[in-house]
């Protein structure tokens, strides 16, 4: 399995450390409410097929991805910069 | 006041010769650590340019001009290594003396690449890499910095940069490659 790093290029999944749903960049508003809050904690989608994580380039350029994959056939479609959408 | 003698990183582990291939530890100078600060990446390009006549290296790619070589490490990050940075540079990026924390070695000689492809998971080959590049990677289990010299276009020699402390395990699994490739062609 490779990932391409935006940065680095392709590289092989070893280089990368594996984080969880990119859900966990939808940080809701402090206000939003215990079910929004619940959800955003402790609630994931086990999907069977296309779903994006977050990855870390650990032994390369150091870089939060978003990487678009497939759970069912291994897939990987595309990764993108954290920082690119975080510009804040 | 009591006078401390350096001592280098591989000791007497190095240098070390396997079949073509050979095994150096190599002292580049003073090694800083230059990350930009927000929005200064090409301020710094240029500072450095004006006082070590190498700019900040786009990601993958290693700059050498005379004695100075400038490596990039990383994310927003360079390796300056050579001459002690210049005063301009500190009000640009963040200047971290690295000087002492890294084990540096140079892998030449036939059979080279075949002995760190038994161990890195990019592809060395010359057309891939050629003498210029960098890249941060894996060197068994172990974090590593891989460049080809811009100056090493005679032959083709690989400068490794590892942790300090990392040092033994470093050159062991240079030396368990080194010899499992020079015994592959050995029994031809």
């Amino acid at each position: 399995m490779r990932i391409t790093c935006p940065i680095c290029g392709t590289r092989d999944r070893r280089e990368f450390y594996y984080q969880g749903a990119a859900e966990a960049l939808h940080r809701p508003d402090p206000e939003a409410g215990e079910d929004a809050w619940d959800a955003y904690l402790h609630l994931r989608d086990n999907p069977a097929g296309r779903t994006q994580d977050l990855w870390y380039h650990e032994a390369g350029c150091g870089c939060w991805l978003v990487v678009d994959r497939d759970t069912v056939t291994h897939e990987i479609y595309g990764a993108t910069l954290v920082e690119a959408r975080h510009a804040d | 006041m009591i006078e401390l003698a350096p001592a280098s990183p591989c000791g007497d582990l190095l240098p070390l010769q396997v079949g073509d291939m050979i095994l150096a530890e190599l002292d580049l100078g003073s090694l800083t650590l230059v990350a930009p600060f927000a929005g200064q990446v090409e301020a710094t390009s240029d500072a450095l340019h004006d006082a070590h006549g190498v700019g900040f290296p786009d990601p993958g790619v290693a700059i050498r001009v005379w004695d100075t070589l400038c490596l990039w490490s990383g994310r927003a990050q360079a390796l300056l290594a050579g001459p002690e940075p210049d005063a301009a540079l500190a009000s640009l990026a963040a200047l971290t003396d690295q000087s002492d924390g890294w084990a540096v070695v140079r892998l030449s000689g036939a059979g080279a690449t075949d002995a760190l492809a038994r161990l890195v998971p990019i592809d060395l080959r010359p057309g891939a890499f050629p003498p210029g590049s960098a890249a941060r990677t894996l060197l068994g289990h172990m974090t590593v910095t891989i460049l080809r010299d811009p100056a090493d276009v005679a032959e083709t020699a690989f400068t490794i940069l590892a942790f300090r402390s990392m040092a033994t395990t470093l050159v062991h699994e240079l030396e368990t490659a080194m010899r499992r490739v020079a015994a592959r062609a050995e029994a031809g």
